[in-house]
Order: C-alpha cells, then structure tokens, then sequence
C-alpha cells in the first residue's frame, strides 16, 4: 500500500499556536477532498455542463460570476467564464463527469494532486484573510457558496465561503508548504489551532 | 490601478499581464508581404491618451480583456471580454 504524504510534510503541526492564550481565533485543517476537478463548458454549452454536473453531483449552480454551493460532501463555484471548480469527498468524479458532459460540451480536468485545500474557519477567518488578499470578505460582498480566484503575490487561490466563518482555499500543490506557513505567521496575532 | 474584470469585478493591477496593444490588424496569414508584417509585428503608434490594449485576469478568473486606457491619466473608461461573448 502506497503511503499519502502530505504536501505541507513537517510544517503541519497539529494543536494551537500564536497568540491562544485568550482562545484560538481561526482553525486551519486540511480537509484533503479525494476529487478537485475544473469543468469548463464550450461558448454556448454552459447549460449542458450544468446540467451534467447537477446529474452527477446533485449541485444546482448559480449561473452568476463566482456562483456555487455547498453540500455535506461536495462543492462547487464559479471560477471565470464558463469554468467551474468542483470538488468531492470520494474519489472519481473527474471520470463520472467526463463521462456525462461529452467532449462536445466542454472539458473535464483533474486537479486532485495538483491543488490543496486548505481550510479556515473561526470568528477571525475573514479578518486573517483580508491581510492576504485585496477582497472584501464581509458576508454581504462574499456569501456563502460563493468563490473567488485571486493571488496572493504570485499563488494564485481559489477561495470559496463555504459557512458564515468557514473558507476553503485552493492553492497550487507545489505552493501549498509556502502558503501554509506564510498563513501560519499571518494567524499568529489572533491565534490558531490546527487539527 | 484597478481594472474591472467583468468577471470578476474591480481587482488590482497586479493580477493583470499586459498582453500588447489591441488597435493592431493581423495581415492575411497567406500574405507575404514583409512591409505590413513589419508593421504589424513592430511599429507602435504610442498614444498619448485613450489606448485599446489586451490585458489577461492571469491572477483571477484567467480571461483576456480588452481595455481601454488612458496612456496620460492611467484612467480606464472601458473593459470588455476579449472574445465578445457573455461573461
Ligand atoms: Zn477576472
């Protein structure tokens, strides 16, 4: 049997850091979905692909810029044009979908060892993020379900709001031990506890 | 600077790679004529004022733009898709 590793190898250090002495503000973990797929549809066959993933997915998708929703075990939002991010809990849906949308329609890639999650949540998590990216994350401008693509210097993320004070965060693998520890140092102040 | 992505709304500028001034004409790829190839690839008219220019969302949404800049003031009066179709 093949050993998973952790991309963040030993900057993961499970318990509470930084300023906790008063209570941690912000839980980073790592929820580790076994699917991270993005879905883009052809110029005028995004209703086929909504359609597809609702079938294979359950999700209903909003059809607005940045758009999505959020269910016990998956997830989906806009992330530009006609491109969605989905992910699940179990493995395969890059298989499933691509079966079900048909080439004609648009294109299914998988990122599940190309991106990792990183999620943060706790009454400071809109207050940590804010200091990383150029957003309002105030839930009027930011609802639940909804996602953003930005960059933090140069790493792109993908962020979705999937809770009143709970984000999940898509960074490149390769970036993932740089990002985690630079969100680390940025959490310190508030306290934070990972699990 | 702020470019409005019409995907993803007003972002820094530093999400956006500048991609080449969009007031040029592509010669007929057939073509071999080496003066409007020479012209195409090469001379720039170097507005002072309003410019029609390619930039891409590369930290966002990932789309090209089209954007009208003003070359003086910076001040950005339009910002379409690239490929004209609905965001
Ligand atoms: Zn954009």
């Amino acid at each position: 049997m093949v050993e998973q590793m952790s991309p963040l190898g030993d900057a993961y250090v499970p318990g509470s850091h930084g300023n906790f002495a008063d209570g941690t503000g912000v839980k980073i973990s790592l929820p580790q979905p076994g699917s991270i797929v993005e879905a883009t549809a052809w110029p005028g066959r995004e209703a086929a692909l909504a359609g597809a993933i609702e079938r294979v997915t359950g999700l209903s998708l909003p059809h607005h810029p940045g758009g999505g929703v959020v269910t016990g075990d998956r997830s989906g939002f806009g992330i530009g044009p006609r491109k969605w991010l989905l992910t699940d809990a179990a493995e395969g849906l890059a298989e499933t979908l691509r079966d079900a949308l048909g080439i004609e329609n648009g294109t299914v890639t998988d990122l599940s060892h190309g991106r990792t999650a990183i999620r943060l949540e706790g009454e400071r998590a809109e207050w940590v993020l804010a200091k990383f990216f150029a957003l309002d994350f105030s839930s009027d401008a930011f609802p639940v379900g909804s996602g953003r693509a930005t960059m933090h210097h140069d790493i792109l993320a993908q962020i979705q709001r999937t809770g009143p004070s709970r984000f999940n965060l898509y960074v490149f693998r390769t970036f993932a031990r740089s990002f985690w520890r630079v969100l680390c140092h940025g959490a310190e102040e508030v306290g934070y506890e990972v699990r | 600077m702020l470019i409005s992505c019409p995907y993803c709304g007003p972002r820094d500028v530093s999400e956006f790679t500048y991609q080449g001034d969009a007031t040029r004409t592509r010669p007929d790829p057939a073509s071999a004529d080496a003066a409007a190839w020479h012209e195409y690839v090469y001379e720039r008219s170097n507005e002072a004022g309003p410019h029609r220019e390619f930039w891409q969302h590369a930290g966002g949404c990932r789309a090209h733009v089209v954007v009208i800049r003003n070359t003086v003031t910076h001040e950005i009066s339009s910002v379409a898709p690239a490929r004209g179709d609905r965001i």
